[in-house]
């Protein structure tokens, strides 16, 4: 019973009006990119100094989860915590999905998403760029892979063998992920190795956070319990240490920068300048996205209940477009330090902190990326047995 | 005299390469060197042929590099050379400063300490080493043999990933759509661009526009390496500054005075 899988066939009206509404979220999302993409990027908030905006925190917010989203059936697979296993599958088409939702929102906002097959045809291989291209479709493959050998009793025997690739895979894919900045050796704010793990350790939190946020948006929807008590406090366990890993690493990245004289600057800009990444780090990514959701997660009975398990997902997944933001735009944001010591004036905005606001088709498209990933998971588990059984109200 | 022996080398350099038609050509035009230097008159020939055949392939006997002095340039002058580029290379101010593109740009500069202030244009430095290059996914990015770093408009799709490569801001994304482009330096919306070491021009033994447009001997263009060119000797034998050194890119534009 407990291995047991369903398919989506008796839910309430919420459950439409969901879909619906994700597909009404991508249609305007994709209004959205063929606007910014007629006019070109000056209809948005980008500009010279930052390059890569709004869309591109949605982006990599959903691929860094993607990776976490695999994490219970990497769980159950790879560490045979059999407790997991009910949920594997979800886990699986999860990660699928959202790494299509981000990659959609990357591609659409590429200033020629109409040279797509130039991206998969031409590989300059010194690249992370070109190499995550190839991961993120190795990804979805992989994990396709895994998941047939899960719902196909002819190949189960594969299943382990599966699993362990999809696992090291989704590190290899956070890794990649994680060195895009990494391997920026002019911007101050990255140009750090440990760019790496704490990407990964961020995908954790994000990718279980969606993963539970979907759970518990299902058990809504069918009106039936389909995660166990003993689950739900394995569930709220593995949170605070997913948490404390990310903040270890988070705190880590920042200690080693504020002690290298060159890195002061960049450090104190986003830590206490006042600017709106201070603001983003400490109140979201710091406070929202991890300290409120583990004070919430500490008290076990409310950390293991609905209620606090669903507010403690979404307050780390704010938190987790706080975070990314303040790396990704707040990174571009700090001036190049072309010539140290002198002071730096152009009319290209050298030696200034850059501005950026994020327009509408922005934010549009970005939420797109999220409802495609929620629309191809609801649409899955309609029309595949992707969803655990129902568990007894008393388990 | 030394000078000469210098020149001999070069013969004795071109003659390893003189199997072919390319390598005859350059051996003839060291010969005529060495003996136009035989009696010692001038040291090198400064207005030297820049260019190559139309008919060879770029290669990396060459390497096209500048030396800008920060000390010749005023503002205006720094302005003449933008000017020149943009004239040159069908780009403008269209009063949008944060989205426009700017190939070449006037960079001002004061010392903190000693508040002593100066102006200098800043532009792609054609880094040996360029980490635009090494991040496109596509290819788009690349640098010729001879040291020039270009964008192949073609397959560029606007990913924008060399411009949060590149430590000297030299990269501009075309926001809008492009009227007016000259035939020599296509451009397109959705797509990076920068400094271009006016390739048309150096293709046809040239200077770069901003190198025209500037004061006399604040900016000088040449064969990195030709040991004989007035930039190598230049490099060779006056102070000379890589920005951002400590990156290791082996730009090839180099600053006088900063």
């Amino acid at each position: 019973m407990a291995e047991t899988y369903r398919q989506l066939r008796e839910y309430n009206n919420s459950f439409n009006i969901l879909l619906v509404l994700h597909v009404v979220m991508i249609a305007v999302g994709l209004g959205a990119a063929f606007y910014m993409e007629h006019n070109g990027h000056v209809v948005t908030g980008m500009n010279n100094q930052i390059v890569w905006g709004l869309p591109h925190v949605f982006a990599i917010f959903l691929i860094v989860s993607a990776s976490g989203a695999l994490n219970l059936a990497s769980a159950s697979s790879v560490f045979s915590k059999l407790a997991y296993k009910r949920f594997a599958r979800l886990s699986a088409i999860l990660a699928i999905a959202l790494l299509i939702g981000g990659l959609v929102v990357l591609l659409l906002d590429l200033g020629r998403p109409d040279r797509l097959i130039v991206a998969m045809t031409y590989y300059n291989f010194k690249s992370i760029f070109a190499w995550n291209i190839i991961l993120y479709t190795g990804f979805i493959t992989i994990v396709g892979i895994y998941l047939w050998t899960m719902m196909d009793k002819t190949v189960a025997r594969f299943n382990k063998a599966a699993g362990w690739g999809a696992f090291i895979w989704r590190i290899i894919l956070t890794t990649g992920t994680g060195s895009i900045f990494g391997f920026l050796v002019a911007r101050e704010a990255y140009d750090a190795a440990i760019m790496a793990p704490l990407f990964i350790s961020s995908s954790f939190v994000y990718g279980m956070a969606f993963t539970v946020w979907v759970l518990i948006t299902m058990c809504q929807a069918t009106g039936h319990r389909l995660i166990t008590k003993e689950v739900s406090q394995k569930l709220r366990e593995l949170f605070i240490i997913f948490i404390a890993a990310m903040l270890y690493f988070t705190a880590v990245h920042h200690l080693t920068n504020l002690y290298a004289a060159e890195h002061i600057g960049v450090e104190r800009y986003i830590l206490w300048s006042g600017s709106v990444f201070t603001y983003l780090f400490w109140g979201g990514h710091v406070f929202i996205g991890s300290i409120l959701p583990m004070l919430i997660l500490m008290k076990s009975d409310l950390g293991s209940s609905r209620v606090g398990l669903t507010s403690a997902s979404i307050l780390m997944l704010l938190g987790g477009m706080a975070h990314i933001y303040v790396i990704v735009i707040g990174g571009q944001s700090y001036p190049l330090s072309l010539f140290p010591g002198m002071e730096v004036t152009s009319t290209f905005q050298d030696g200034v902190f850059g501005n950026y606001m994020p327009t509408l088709p922005e934010l549009l498209l970005g939420l797109a990326g999220v409802s495609m990933a929620m629309f191809i998971v609801g649409f899955a588990l309609k029309i595949l047995p992707f969803l655990p059984s129902p568990v007894a109200e008393d388990q | 005299m030394i000078s000469l022996k210098q020149d001999q080398t070069k013969v004795k350099e071109t003659k390893v390469t003189s199997g072919d038609e390319a390598g005859r050509r350059e051996f003839l035009k060291g010969s005529a060197a060495a003996l136009a230097l035989a009696p010692g008159m001038t040291l090198f020939a400064y207005g030297e042929a820049l260019a190559k055949p139309a008919d060879q392939a770029v290669s990396t006997k060459s390497r096209w590099g500048l030396l800008i002095d920060a000390a010749k340039f005023s503002d205006e002058d720094v302005d003449a050379c933008v000017k020149a580029c943009q004239d040159e290379n069908g780009w403008s101010d269209t009063g949008k400063p944060l989205t426009d593109p700017q190939w070449i740009r006037r960079v001002n500069l004061k010392n903190k300490k000693t508040e002593e202030q100066f102006s200098l244009p800043m532009m792609c430095q054609h880094c040996a080493e360029p980490p635009c290059v090494d991040v496109c996914p596509t290819g788009a990015s690349f640098k010729r043999k001879d040291g020039i770093v270009l964008v192949d408009k073609h397959i560029c799709i606007g990913c924008r990933y060399c411009m949060m490569a590149c430590p000297y801001k030299a990269r501009s994304f075309v926001h809008e759509h492009i009227e007016d482009q000259k035939e020599h330096a296509p451009r397109g919306i959705g797509t990076v661009e920068s400094c271009t070491m006016c390739v048309h021009l150096v293709d046809e033994g040239k200077e770069p526009a901003c190198v025209k447009a500037a004061p006399a001997g604040a900016m000088v263009f040449g064969d990195l390496n030709d040991k004989t060119s007035k930039l190598a000797q230049l490099i060779k034998s006056v102070a000379t500054q890589q920005v951002r050194a400590d990156l290791n890119l082996d730009p090839g534009v180099r600053y006088r005075n900063i």
